[in-house]
């Protein structure tokens, strides 16, 4: 049509195009339960949105295996007070879009008592103003740099001031004092290195270079080599994702073999078995939590180990944030059962009433502790080296106090509802 | 400071990695105006093919032919089946070919888990002073320059090579002279896949064997594909040098991150001001030699 106005045929096709589109967005979600009611007065409905698929598979899978096994054992031995556990569990396939719409879908029309969601902290940001409009009760699981302070989410994995803290001071002691930063070039990587200065002004320690590699460069021939220039005492490695892998294959291969101090290598994606030795020799990982801890309830027979592998025996590892989402899920069949009641506000009480719990990670004897103030966990932390031959075994460990909340920005939840986040760069000088 | 032998074999990783993503990609997209968005996929077979023949105790060479031999056959699959009804048709081919790239990367994932086993690096490290760089990776630039070599050679000193180029040129004039001009097509997008197979397979050993892995090489060979310009060999072989030197060089001297900024930003600058790409410089200046010798 020339005049300008839009000719009859035109009109149609955009009205269809746009009745169409707004159709598909109706459509939208994947599998996992049925039914958009709210729990029955007999069953509570658990959301578990962890990535089985895409960029975080490798590390989603776990986490959700882990969840599947607790909420299993809790239902063979009668539920949580007496009701069984129901779950809504769809594969948000490491995509943040998703994300967002199947946060959305398991609050207002799962209507789930609790939601744990999400691998990366991207995603935790992404999803968290949707959590706090609501007030959902939610866990998040994965080690994290640190510093949220929110009334509706526990944090209950390691943070990096506890990772870090583990395992700088170790290799301090054993290397020597100059370190130099390689991390992923994230808010989680960014953080991460922030508090390695930290950490390193604590320890008579100085981190004499930083490298910010994006998280698809697959090439590290120049890192490699920047590292041999500075000639570190020591490195801190805070890579993450498949594509940084390559960083220890290439390593190996150049025969750099300056010994490597990680919060995020190994326990999650088990280099040590994928790559051939010795990619991960003299690495030491920071964690509270690896397949290899040699705790009681952890590698006795029908341990954790053992009862995870018995559900899952083609799972190649049992990693990190697997241990956190067990362990989580149990803490809150203590915190229902000590309520009386599935309402979030009382449970969220009841958290905040002192909870602890004998999780793998601790020795026989010990129980962690879910801070009431914080939100987050006192950890029993580990420092693991893996040798030539990738065997794993532990050189040290400690209970490390969730610190950076509680003493430097007090915060305290259980006086005042906050929804923040905070970083090191905001207390510290050092942090830059 | 930069030190002169750090940068050299930077380079060669560079260009190496450069010409390596691009070449399957180039040759596809060159021949037959096809836009091979599972060319990731293609690479991420090839590793496959070979991480799985070397885990299961093949030596490595052999491990690698078999990991470009199958790629050339889900190449020619997909060829047969899909491919061969999108011929000059860009846009079409790229929605297929994504669609294609979605299914072998979750098709890998669902046979084979989410990741695989890795093979070592051979050949350890060459030494100078207090720094290292790994062989392997140097001779993939070695590797690189006898691919493009023997691309070369057979586009034009071949029988083959001259119905193929000819089928490009003219498909119509060239099945009137007798040329099989479908078989042509068939084959180069097998060579291209097979190329893009050999790529993955040679990488395989540096890298995490992830149903994802494609992803990694995709950046840099679309950008050295449309920088490179028209002529495929031409082109491919000055965007390596070009993107390769400015990724060294900004690597070497400020880290991993401005290397690929500056490697973009040359791409930018590159299309905006040659809009025939490099290989356009070249055949320009060359048209512009010979009308000034007549």
């Amino acid at each position: 049509m020339t005049d300008g106005r839009l000719g009859r045929r035109e009109f149609l096709g955009s009205s269809a195009l746009v009745a169409g589109t707004a159709l598909a967005g109706c459509a939208g979600g994947g599998g996992g339960t049925t039914g958009g009611s709210a729990s029955s007065s007999d069953t509570i409905k658990i959301g578990v949105l962890e990535d089985r698929s895409g960029n975080f598979a490798l590390v989603g899978t776990p986490k959700y295996n882990a969840s599947m096994l607790a909420i299993e054992e809790i239902n063979a031995n009668g539920g949580i007070d007496g009701k069984q556990i129901e779950t809504f569990a769809p594969d948000p396939q490491s995509d943040n879009q998703r994300y967002k719409e199947l946060t959305r879908r398991a609050i207002e029309q799962e209507q789930v008592d609790v939601l744990w969601a999400g691998y990366s902290s991207a995603t935790r940001e992404t999803i968290r103003p949707t959590i706090d409009r609501h007030d959902q009760l939610y866990f998040y699981t994965t080690q994290y740099e640190g510093g949220v302070c929110d009334r509706n989410t526990f944090a209950v994995g390691p943070t990096a001031r506890q990772q870090l803290g583990m395992v700088l001071p170790y290799l301090v002691d054993e290397f020597g004092p100059r370190i130099y930063t390689i991390a992923a070039d994230y808010n989680f990587g960014q953080l991460s290195a922030d508090w390695v200065r930290v950490l390193a002004d604590e320890n008579d320690a100085e981190v004499i270079g930083e490298e910010f590699i994006p998280l698809s460069e697959t090439s590290f021939g120049s890192t490699i080599n920047r590292i041999q220039e500075a000639d570190p005492d020591f490195v801190m490695s805070m890579l993450v994702g498949a594509n940084h892998t390559s960083f220890y294959e290439q390593k190996a291969s150049s025969g750099l073999d300056v010994p490597i101090g990680t919060s995020t290598a190994m326990a999650q994606g088990y280099e040590h078995r994928r790559l051939e030795p010795p990619a991960m020799a003299n690495i030491y990982a920071g964690v509270n939590y690896m397949e290899e801890i040699p705790t009681e309830r952890n590698t006795s027979d029908g341990g954790f180990v053992d009862r995870y592998f018995e559900m899952f025996p083609d799972a190649p590892y049992l990693n990190e944030e697997a241990q956190t989402n067990y362990f989580s899920v149990y803490m809150y069949k203590q915190a229902v059962e000590q309520a009386g009641t599935t309402n979030q506000e009382e449970v969220k009480a009841a958290l905040e009433s002192g909870i602890s719990y004998p999780a793998p990670e601790a020795p026989e004897g010990s129980e962690i502790r879910l801070d009431p103030e914080t939100h987050h966990v006192h950890h029993h932390m580990w420092a693991m080296r893996a040798d030539e031959d990738h065997n794993v075994e532990a050189v040290d460990d400690r209970v490390i106090e969730e610190q950076f909340l509680s003493n430097t920005v007090d915060c305290d939840l259980t006086q005042e509802d906050e929804e923040t986040q905070y970083t090191p760069q905001d207390y510290f000088e050092e942090a830059g | 400071m930069v030190n002169a032998a750090n940068l050299f074999f930077q380079f060669l990783d560079s260009f190496a990695f450069i010409v390596l993503s691009a070449i399957g990609l180039a040759i596809i997209f060159g021949m037959m105006d096809v836009i091979n968005l599972a060319h990731g996929e293609f690479i991420m077979i090839g590793a496959y093919g070979t991480t799985l023949a070397a885990n299961a105790g093949l030596p490595l060479p052999v491990a690698i032919a078999i990991g470009v031999v199958v790629t050339m056959v889900v190449g020619l699959i997909l060829e047969r089946t899909i491919i061969k009804r999108l011929y000059e048709r860009p846009l079409d081919s790229m929605v297929a070919t994504w669609a294609v790239g979605l299914a072998l990367t979750q098709g890998a994932r669902i046979a084979f888990g989410n990741s695989l086993s890795s093979i070592g690096v051979p050949f350890g490290a060459i030494t100078y002073g207090e720094f290292s760089y790994s062989m392997y990776r140097v001779l993939l630039s070695g590797v690189a320059a006898l691919v493009l070599v023997g691309a070369y050679l057979v586009f034009t000193r071949t029988e083959f090579g001259v119905r193929a180029r000819a089928t490009i040129q003219d498909a119509d004039t060239a099945q009137a002279m007798g040329v099989e001009t479908d078989r042509m097509y068939t084959t180069t997008f097998v060579i291209g896949s097979a190329l893009a197979g050999l790529t993955g397979a040679l990488y395989a050993p540096t890298m995490a064997i992830v149903p994802g892995m494609g992803s990694s090489f995709l950046v840099e060979a679309f950008v050295a594909v449309v920088t490179g310009g028209s002529s495929v060999l031409l082109g491919t072989t000055l965007a390596g040098g070009t993107l390769g030197s400015i990724n060294a060089l900004f690597s070497n001297l400020y880290g991993t991150f401005m290397g690929k900024i500056a490697l973009l930003f040359v791409a930018v600058l590159i299309l905006r001001f040659l809009p025939g790409g490099l290989s356009g410089v070249v055949t320009d200046l060359r048209e512009r030699l010979e009308r000034e010798s007549v």
